[in-house]
């Protein structure tokens, strides 16, 4: 019996992966696996995505941190990947088998060698609880100095440039409490940007999405009335890590009823954004489910015009969500308003053949997924083309869902056009296969002195 | 009625998925049988619909909202008013409303009133003719010109413009109805007619620039009279822009709680939000506020779409009182209008809900005029 | 020396926490005996969770580690790899299940938590007992089997072979293509197939690394990730229930069976068509205007029996009616589930027969339109803009009246009962579990969802993995998905795949059975209980062997072996016995 045997490829050039979301993570990992090296380049201090918002994710009801934070764990432990956070890619030239790309690292002004992410310096930063915490979506505050959420990997802070007193001003009171009572003295004013020039044979395209700004939508009053939210904003309101730690409590608000909206800025060529989001019914259905869980009294109505519940478990889990009285209501919304304290919806029950007025205490709006205010720039960097919907153009919507029309540059995730975590990964795993048959035809292993 | 059978080919409707928001958002669906999402739908089913019998299709104020909220860019409301014409066109029609086209028709305007009184409001005012050359056409308007509460409007926006050196015109006798009413009642035949006419004589004047009392005016000469090359401003638009560039200044001060509602033709319909609050937080010792149903999401008055000549299919339950429960909650003294059919139908439902001793409805120029 | 113990309670965010005192569970633990340390952590799988341990394992000298969380199945893998790192024998791990055994079936907290506890105790019981076992790696054959020809099998063949892998692809019917082959324009751009598919079809048959063999099937399989020997029956086709059979023979006349050799093995056996008839209410088979979607595809493509031109035994076609959800969401027949890709190719259908017959009056019966991919809900619109009526209800049933076919339904937007004649009708029939997927999965051991479709490893976290180390899944054998999801996800197995073919290596599970020679009378009863083959016999030295890579560790020779000559590895009747006796 032959034992074929093949030693870890030393030489070979490795594969980009830009983004570090769940997409990004699980790319790098399977090129990592396979024994080939991954470069992860993430823009924001730590990986992990929007998944690490998250909180219970359909149709299993599994816990978002309890699935992500191994992988999250695997990527940054992993001795093929190499980890760039804070960093982003500012130039790609070169061809399939040979990218030369040059990462801008982003400096933290904190020293990653001697932080131990003790959070002294952000007890005592100055702007403590005067920043809106982006993970938390606007609904907690955090300090020029942070960290985006406990499980951060790397476990490291960060000063805010943009926000911090020192580095915007020269000057923080006397002299800067972070710096002062960091017991590492790991905070470093003076420090750089770093810039990493790096050789690949492929780069995988994973930077994902933004949420739809519900502002756009004028007619919900979002930003008007405070108990109007979107979908993401719940998650941060449900999560067990998130301001209240799970409990769903706003405003000092007795939630007896809520109400749902499905389709916000999405299936709505008025604003430009004719396609359909893909997640919104699913992630509707289980949120739902947790305000069921959470307020077994509450009275739960979800406006809808369709629900797609297309995926493997998705239609039983809608099936579920109805058992537990939640209430579906096939009718648009066209306003909320304010009667006295009460949020009131103003919507046609399309089933009834009537308009009605449902009052609520909390409003949820299940917001759509957009292109990243960013895209543009990754299309201009990488040469690549946006499809109608202003995501990512694949190199052929049927046969070739994860291809670009560059060789040797693929796309995974939502950044190519809204899924959800299952169809993320398996587009993520399906680049990373592309990238391992590029890797495998343009690099020899000197070992063996074969391919 | 040959024209019942086009009614798909007329209005495009198959982009419609019944999605209900705009049925859910009619001001009129909450009170009468009138339901828009199930007409469309019943229209792409049959191909025709047989609008006889149906009353609740006058109840239509036309406030746009149902075309605002469209999400796959239908505009229901066209559905509406094409319904109406083939009922017109049958003779088929409120008596009110067949009086008020018929009027408009003869007398220019849809108040049976003689045109050559149109212009009696201004007697006395130093106001010009446009014949005589000027840089401003300001068009009055059917209701400002022949009704005693709108005339104080128009003549406040005279004292305006005199006060910022304004070079203004009207057309005077000559003055004709902007037919936007009209078309909405579905005499598109009178509508073409008149703006041909309309046409002609802002050609024969050479007019450059129009300004407006009414939303309603205004809104049909930007965005329907074909081959009009000529720069339209509603007067909240223009003022605004005296008040920023100083040409206007305030001498006096109104010690008042104002609240402003959005009318639907100038809101809704034509994005202008700004500049009528703009003018209103400008005035020295106003204490501006706001009530919660404003811009997007502004309740009809009832005025529009042909309302100002027939009561509806429910006139007793109107939507304006339940505006000034608003405007009480906010502990406004005075409603600030900018539409002439706005400022009649409150006032009218002001009496009837015996707000009139708590709440002042004026329009505002009304505001301005009194502290300039 | 004895044990010195770490013991981990999990908040699982509020997963556990809601419903366990988590708090009260980590304080009872730290009063066991040989319980060094007792800590808990609102994700212990995250990095500081796991750093928690392994400063404990350095700072306290710990040996042995009880993690109280989710099922082993989630991470045990992840807190072995934490032990290993800290330089202890992963296999001094025991995990306590405290949620999916606990916090997730019971509601009252008092009695959770303590129930909690006392599978906490037992755990730490059993850790006292553990012993370290040896892991080892096996080599990986540099070559892939993939069952299948359509377009999930064929992509990833491709892949793997692009990769520079041997890949052995197996295909049932005469030639590779699979349904796709059988279907006219996709949706949402409305392309040909033919041209699309004949690429693939090409870039497969010419692929050096690629050995095709159609007209055959697998009928054995043994060995274990990286060592699969296959047995493969090429030649004609057999009838279905010799197909079944266990036959390794192959008597039949030009029969042949090929012996393969390897690493991984990828499943993209597809669907089956929904049977219409199984729906009496539509008449399908009794008349003849009543059509399933796939027979439309037929009726439709210029290369199908007709030419290309819709009609019914040459009556013209005036009215075309759609039906959706024949077969899918329908708790009553059993298949609960959505078949995915029906609204979409109803509604490219409907747009087909527009462009066919321009004054036809085309109507599609929906309940929820699913039109969620990229260019979907765009291609939606197109199509009610080409004057497709879309009218929603839930069709009931078709029935004739004269020579004309009627579909009665609720319109649930006008809330009335109507009636629409019809010439033709359209059943939007949706994707099934093939029905001779039992012969593969009891090959594979593949395990099946609740819907039928095979069972990949986690939803999210392995969405094209099985339990089965070095067996994946892609296309819709998995679940019903159009062909964009398809290639995805056959790229997403090959990418799995490719990871124990370019390791050339991949770690065996250490948990076997072990043997005791001297108790061992070489009965062979263990033989006959093992499932896997795992077990021989030693006819020199008269006693049983375990193959210790086979090997499941499943316990069923233990059980059968009258002599009590077999323990299986970390689960031993001591251990078991300690766990039992702490938890009552």
């Amino acid at each position: 019996m032959v034992l074929y045997h093949r030693t870890l490829r030393e030489h070979m050039a490795g594969t980009l992966v830009i983004g570090a979301g769940i997409a990004g993570m699980q790319a790098a990992l399977d090129v990592a696996d396979a024994g080939f090296k991954a470069y992860l380049v993430e823009k924001e201090p730590s990986i992990g995505g929007r998944m690490a918002q998250l909180d219970e994710t359909f149709p299993t009801l599994d816990c978002s941190s309890c699935i992500l934070t191994p992988k999250m764990v695997s990527v940054g432990g992993h001795p093929n990947i190499e980890l760039l956070t804070y960093s982003e890619v500012i130039e790609v030239e070169g061809n399939a088998g040979h990218f030369e790309v040059k990462v801008r690292k982003k400096p933290r002004y904190i020293d990653v060698m001697k932080c131990t992410a003790c959070g002294i310096c952000a007890e005592n930063c100055r702007l403590n609880g005067r920043i809106d915490s982006e993970f938390n979506v606007g609904m907690g505050k955090r300090g020029a100095a942070y960290v985006p959420f406990p499980q951060a990997v790397p476990l490291k802070y960060t000063i805010d440039a943009k926000r911090c007193l020192m580095i915007q001003r020269g000057k923080c009171g006397k002299s800067p409490p972070c710096r002062d009572a960091c017991p590492a003295d790991a905070i470093d004013f003076e420090q750089q940007e770093e810039i990493v020039e790096l050789e690949v044979a492929a780069i995988v395209v994973a930077t994902g999405f933004d949420p739809f700004d519900a502002h756009l939508k004028p007619e919900y009053g979002y930003g008007i009335y405070d108990n109007v939210i979107t979908g993401l904003q719940f998650e941060r309101l449900s999560s067990a890590s998130g301001p209240t730690f799970g409990e769903l409590k706003l405003n000092d608000t007795n939630i007896e009823d809520v109400v749902f909206i499905q389709c916000v800025g999405s299936r709505d060529r008025n604003l430009g954004n004719p396609y359909c989001s893909r997640v919104c019914c699913m992630y509707t259905a289980k949120q739902a489910h947790l305000v069921r869980e959470k307020l077994p009294d509450a009275q739960i109505s979800v406006f809808y015009t369709d629900i797609r519940a297309f995926g493997k478990g998705f239609e039983e889990f809608y099936d579920r969500v109805r058992e537990e009285r939640v209430r579906y209501r096939r009718g648009n919304p066209s306003e909320i308003y304010k009667r006295g304290d009460r949020l009131v919806v103003s919507a046609e029950d399309t089933l009834l053949g009537k308009p009605v007025e449902v009052e609520a205490d909390l409003v949820v709006l299940a917001v759509g997924l957009v292109p990243r205010e960013d895209a543009q720039a990754v299309v201009g960097l990488l040469g690549l083309s946006r499809s109608e919907d202003g995501f990512l153009k694949e190199a052929h919507a049927k046969l070739q869902p994860t291809d670009t029309e560059v060789e040797g540059i693929f796309l995974a995730g939502c950044c190519q056009g809204p899924k959800d975590i299952p169809d993320a990964v398996a587009q993520a795993k399906a680049s990373a296969a592309s990238a391992i048959v590029i890797m495998s035809q343009f690099t020899k292993n000197p070992a063996s002195g074969e391919d | 009625m040959e024209t019942e059978q086009s009614i798909l080919e007329r209005c495009d409707l198959w982009g419609c998925i019944q999605c209900g928001k705009c049925t859910g958002g009619c001001p009129m669906a909450f009170k009468t049988t009138l339901n828009i999402r199930r007409l469309i739908y019943e229209a792409l089913i049959e191909g025709a619909v047989d609008p006889s019998g149906m009353e609740e299709l006058w109840d239509c104020t036309t406030c746009g909202t149902c075309v605002l909220r469209c999400p796959k860019e239908v505009e229901p409301a066209d559905m509406i008013v094409a319904l109406r014409t083939v009922l017109v066109d049958g003779g088929v029609i409120p008596p009110t409303i067949r009086d008020a086209l018929t009027s408009v028709f003869r007398y220019g305007n849809p108040s049976l009133m003689p045109p050559d009184e149109r212009a009696d409001w201004a007697e006395g005012l130093g106001v010009k003719n446009i014949a005589d050359g000027a840089d401003v056409l300001y068009f009055v308007g059917c209701i400002p010109s022949y009704d005693d509460r709108a005339q104080k409007v128009a003549k406040a926006l005279v004292k305006v413009f005199q006060k910022a050196d304004v070079d203004f015109g009207i057309l005077g006798v000559e003055e004709k109805c902007c037919c936007n009413e009209v078309r909405r009642v579905g005499e598109e035949g009178l509508f073409e007619y008149m703006v041909e006419e309309q046409l002609e004589l802002f050609g024969k004047y050479n007019v450059q620039r129009i300004v407006t009392t009414s939303p309603h005016c205004y809104n049909t000469f930007k965005n329907e009279y074909e081959g009009l090359d000529i720069e339209v401003r509603h007067y909240t638009q223009f003022v605004a822009e005296l008040v920023k560039e100083g040409k206007l200044t305030f001498s006096g001060e109104l010690d008042k709680v104002v609240t402003y509602h959005d009318p639907c033709f100038l809101g809704k319909q034509n994005d202008i939000f700004d500049e009528p609050r703009e003018i209103i937080q400008s005035i020295p010792g106003v204490e501006f506020r706001e009530m919660d149903r404003i811009r997007d999401r502004s309740l009809c008055c009832e005025g529009g779409g042909g309302r100002m000549w027939w009561e509806g299919t429910n006139p007793e339950d109107r939507l304006a009182t339940s505006r000034f429960e608003e405007v009480l909650s906010v502990g406004a003294d005075i409603m600030a209008v900018a539409c002439p059919f706005c400022l009649l139908t409150f006032e009218l439902a002001a009496k009837a809900g015996g707000y009139e001793e708590r709440v002042q409805v004026l329009d505002i120029l009304e505001l301005v005029a009194e502290v300039i | 020396m004895p044990p010195k113990i770490g013991v981990y309670v999990c908040h699982c965010g509020t997963n556990i926490a809601h419903t366990v005192d988590v708090e009260e569970v980590t304080r009872a633990a730290g009063g066991l005996p040989n319980v060094a340390i007792a800590r808990d952590y609102i994700y212990m799988c995250s990095d500081p969770g796991q750093q928690l341990i392994q400063d404990d394992i350095r700072e306290l000298g710990l040996d042995r580690v009880v993690v109280a969380s989710c099922s082993p199945r989630m991470h045990e893998l992840t807190f072995r790899a934490v032990l290993r790192d800290a330089d202890i024998n992963p296999y001094y791990l025991q995990i306590a299940n405290i949620r999916e055994q606990c916090s997730w079936v019971h509601t009252e907290r008092a009695r959770a938590t303590e129930k909690a506890k006392g599978v906490v105790s037992a755990a730490v019981s059993r850790a006292c007992l553990l012993e370290p076992l040896e892991e080892r790696d096996a080599q990986v054959t540099p070559a892939a089997l993939v069952i299948g020809g359509g377009i999930a099998g064929m992509q990833t063949a491709l892949t793997i072979a692009d990769a520079g892998y041997v890949v052995h692809l197996v295909e049932k019917g005469p030639s590779i293509g699979g349904h796709v082959a059988e279907l006219g324009r996709t949706f949402p751009t409305l392309e040909d197939v033919g041209p699309l598919l004949g690429g693939v079809i090409q870039s497969v048959e010419t692929h050096p690394n690629i050995e095709l063999f159609t007209n055959s099937q697998v009928v054995e399989v043994e060995g274990f990730i990286g060592n699969f020997e296959v047995k493969v029956r090429r030649g004609a086709a057999n009838s279905r229930e010799e197909a079944a059979s266990d036959d390794v023979a192959g008597s039949q006349q030009g029969e042949e069976i090929r012996d393969l050799s390897v690493g991984a093995i990828v499943v993209a056996t597809g669907f089956d068509i929904f049977d219409a008839a199984l729906k009496p209410e539509f008449a399908y088979g009794l008349y003849d205007g009543v059509i399933t979607g796939l027979e439309l595809e037929r009726l439709s493509s210029s290369s199908g029996p007709t030419g290309g031109k819709i009609s019914v035994a040459d009556r013209e076609i005036r009215d075309v009616v759609f039906i959706h959800c024949v077969g899918s969401r329908d708790r009553n027949l059993g298949n609960p589930y959505c078949s995915r890709i029906c609204c979409m190719y109803t509604a490219k259908q409907a747009h087909v027969v527009r462009e066919k017959l321009p004054d036809a009056r085309i109507t599609v019966f929906y309940i929820d339109m699913r039109a969620f991919g990229k260019g979907f809900e765009e291609f939606y619109d197109r199509v009610r803009e080409e004057r497709v009526l879309y009218r929603r209800g839930n069709a009931s049933e078709i029935y004739k009246r004269g020579d004309r076919l009627v579909v009665r339904a609720e319109d649930t937007l006008l809330s009335k009962p109507v009636e629409v004649e019809a010439d033709l009708v359209v059943l939007a029939t949706g994707l099934v579990p093939r029905s001779d997927g039992d012969q593969i999965a009891s090959l594979l051991k593949l395990s099946r969802s609740a819907d039928g479709f095979f069972m990949e490893l986690h939803p999210k976290l392995r969405p094209v993995d099985t339990a089965t180390d070095g067996v994946y899944l892609a296309g819709c054998c998995q679940s019903p998905k159009d062909i964009a999801d398809t290639v995805a996800q056959a790229k997403a197995a090959a990418s799995s795949a490719l990871i124990p073919l370019s390791l050339g290596k991949v770690r065996v599970e250490s948990v076997a059975c072990a043997i005791d020679p001297l108790l061992c009378s070489g009965c062979g009863l263990c033989a006959d209980a093992c499932i896997y083959g795992a077990l021989n016999l030693d006819e020199r030295r008269g006693v049983m062997t375990a193959n210790q890579v086979i090997c499941k560790g499943c316990g069923a020779c233990a059980t059968a072996c009258p002599s009590g000559a077999i323990v299986v590895k970390h689960f031993t009747l001591d251990q078991i016995l300690a766990e039992v006796e702490a938890a009552i």
